[in-house]
């Protein structure tokens, strides 16, 4: 495999991605999202600062404000992730731009990596520009440090990783909107996994539970954030123990986390054999 | 001893229950444009995609410049203009030409020249730094046909690359393919314009059903030209005498005959064949069969719509 070949399939994509719509209206979507954000973070501040509370009743509230800024940060870019890359590759076997590439010496598998790299670096880059915003909201607006930034970011980043490979991978064998469906399905089936799996452990349901299990390992995205979220909150608010994103009822396994990077390699493996055999 | 760019033996591929090419053996030189003809459907495209390797023969095997089908050593001297010729469309010109060359390892001032001079020469410098969204039909050739050459390819496919241009475009690609061939590149091209093909093309392929049915070399072919002979008679005896200069093809009428010979050189001889064996010769003339005629005979009825 040839550097320069895939760096420029990579450098393509780049160029490409960002003058799409998508990644206009996701880059709009963000900043709203930020303005809102911060405004919702100043009133919170002001109001804490109206009304002092105890020490630990403040923190809770702040650590709420946090965790669900960075849950928003954080689906807003899954559906980036999922979305920006779904015709990467179908779409331009389906309109013919793929033949005058790969008639290049470029081999598939440069294609495919230099794609995956591409949209990864730029849904990367997406999420860290929001996180940052939220990281800053409550760190500067509402004085609030957040807690464990340097583990619940990168298993979130996992979490993008898994959701753009998977909707990377599909657009080898998949049309443009069957892929757009799977990929967004398996991180719903995901996502009411991981609620599924709470409810089990919060019931005392060993069935529920192992539903949900089973779901994470044929979709594991939401449990990196579920293990996010489970690093971002102190003892205290992780002891209210509710079922939800935010829950911090069932943990999962740091495992999960080798699961998810294998799951990452195996559906990228997947898309790589089977875009070799696809004909163009 | 020429060289040979393709080498293709018994390839064959098919799309589920649909047979899209069948035996397809053809040998192409170096520095000769060979055309490649026949109806929609017949397979010429998959042809070309199996060369390129975007698509896998399930029989035969094949080599393009010498090398296997598929290998990038061949690919890195292979340029390829697509039939519906697609790109990133919100890069320009320039830029989608700099991109290939880059996926052929060119960088810096070398590719930046040959850009110029590849969009000079297309006539498309004007336009370069326009994304291609705006780009009518034709110019998206002109645009795609730099970028088959930005890597000074000693073989170039090029599929149906006038279909959208207009006269002085296509008089503009005729010219290139001149050029092309006489810097010893060969071409490969797909074409429905028979015309065009009759005046740039050196050697033509017949694809029929995925099978070549006919290979001719244009204007050396010893059975291309056509003599139409009324006299009176034209009984057996004269139709067996003509036979000596070349095959008796038709019977226009009861006082003409159609007789496919080597070439003008035998008209002489024949009208004296004729005159000194006492039948009135009205008129003689000769004319080479137009490849569209030849494309009618090679295909047969049953490939007429309607």
């Amino acid at each position: 495999m040839t550097m320069p070949a895939l760096l420029t399939v990579a450098h393509l994509t780049l160029y490409d991605a960002r003058r799409r719509k998508i990644l206009t209206a996701a880059a709009i979507c963000g900043a709203l999202f930020l303005a809102l954000f911060w405004t919702v973070s100043f009133f919170v501040a002001r109001d804490l600062r109206l009304n002092p509370q105890p020490f630990v009743q403040r923190q809770i509230t702040l650590v709420i404000l946090s965790v669900f800024g960075l849950y928003a940060a954080n689906f807003l870019s899954v559906l980036l992730a999922s979305l920006l890359p779904v015709d990467a590759l179908s779409g331009e076997i389906d309109s013919g731009v793929m033949q005058t590439l790969a008639s290049k010496p470029v081999r598939r598998s440069e294609i495919v990596l230099g794609k995956w790299l591409g949209f990864g670096a730029v849904t990367v880059v997406y999420f860290l520009a929001l996180a940052t915003g939220v990281l800053a909201a409550t760190r500067f607006i509402a004085g609030y440090q957040q807690l464990n930034i340097g583990i619940a970011i990168p298993l979130m980043v996992l979490e993008l990783v898994v959701m753009h490979t998977i909707s990377i991978a599909g657009g080898t064998r998949l049309g443009t909107v069957t892929n757009g469906i799977m990929t967004l399905g398996l991180y719903g089936a995901a996502f009411i996994g991981g609620w599924v799996e709470q409810l089990g452990t919060l019931g005392g349901v060993y069935a529920l539970r192992l539903v949900g299990i089973v779901v994470s390992l044929f979709s594991p995205a939401d449990t990196m954030w579920r293990l996010a979220a489970y690093y971002l909150q102190p003892d205290i608010v992780r002891s209210l123990g509710n079922a939800g994103p935010f829950a911090g009822g069932s943990v999962p396994s740091t495992a999960m986390v080798w699961w998810t990077l294998a799951f990452t390699a195996l559906t990228l493996a997947f898309g790589i054999a089977s875009f070799r055999r696809r004909q163009l | 001893m020429t060289q040979r760019v393709i080498d293709a033996r018994g390839l064959r591929k098919t799309f589920g229950q649909t047979l899209a090419v069948d035996d397809l053996s053809l040998t192409v030189d170096a520095g000769e444009i060979f055309g490649f003809l026949g109806p929609n459907g017949a397979g010429k495209t998959t042809s070309i995609k199996m060369m390129l390797a975007l698509v896998t023969p399930d029989e035969g095997e094949a080599e393009v410049l010498g090398a296997p089908l598929g290998s990038r050593e061949a690919r890195a001297r292979v340029g390829f203009l697509p039939e519906h010729c697609r790109f990133h469309d919100s890069l320009t010109a320039r830029e989608m030409v700099r991109f290939h060359g880059r996926l052929h390892g060119m960088r810096g001032e070398a590719l930046e020249r040959r850009i110029d001079q590849l969009l000079t020469r297309v006539d498309m410098l004007d336009a370069a730094d326009r994304p291609l969204r705006g780009y009518s039909k034709g110019m998206l050739q002109r645009a795609g046909l730099a970028q088959a050459l930005v890597n000074d390819p000693r073989l170039v496919f090029l599929d149906e690359p006038t279909s959208g241009l207009d006269p002085l475009g296509r008089l503009l690609v005729r010219d290139i393919l001149r050029e092309l061939r006489s810097n010893g590149v060969s071409v490969f091209l797909n074409s429905h314009l028979l015309g065009e093909v009759e005046t740039t093309c050196d050697r033509v392929a017949f694809v029929k059903q995925g099978r070549v049915v006919h290979q001719l070399t244009l204007g050396a072919a010893p059975s291309s030209f056509e003599v139409e002979i009324r006299a009176v008679p034209i009984d057996p005896s004269v139709i067996e005498g003509l036979a000596r200069f070349g095959t008796v093809v038709g019977r226009p009428g009861e006082h003409r005959l159609l007789l496919r010979v080597a070439g003008d050189a035998v008209l002489p001889d024949v009208s004296r064949w004729l005159v000194e064996r006492g039948v009135q010769l009205f008129e003689i003339r000769g004319r080479r069969k137009s490849l569209e005629e030849w494309f009618v005979d090679v295909m047969g009825d049953d490939q007429r719509p309607g």
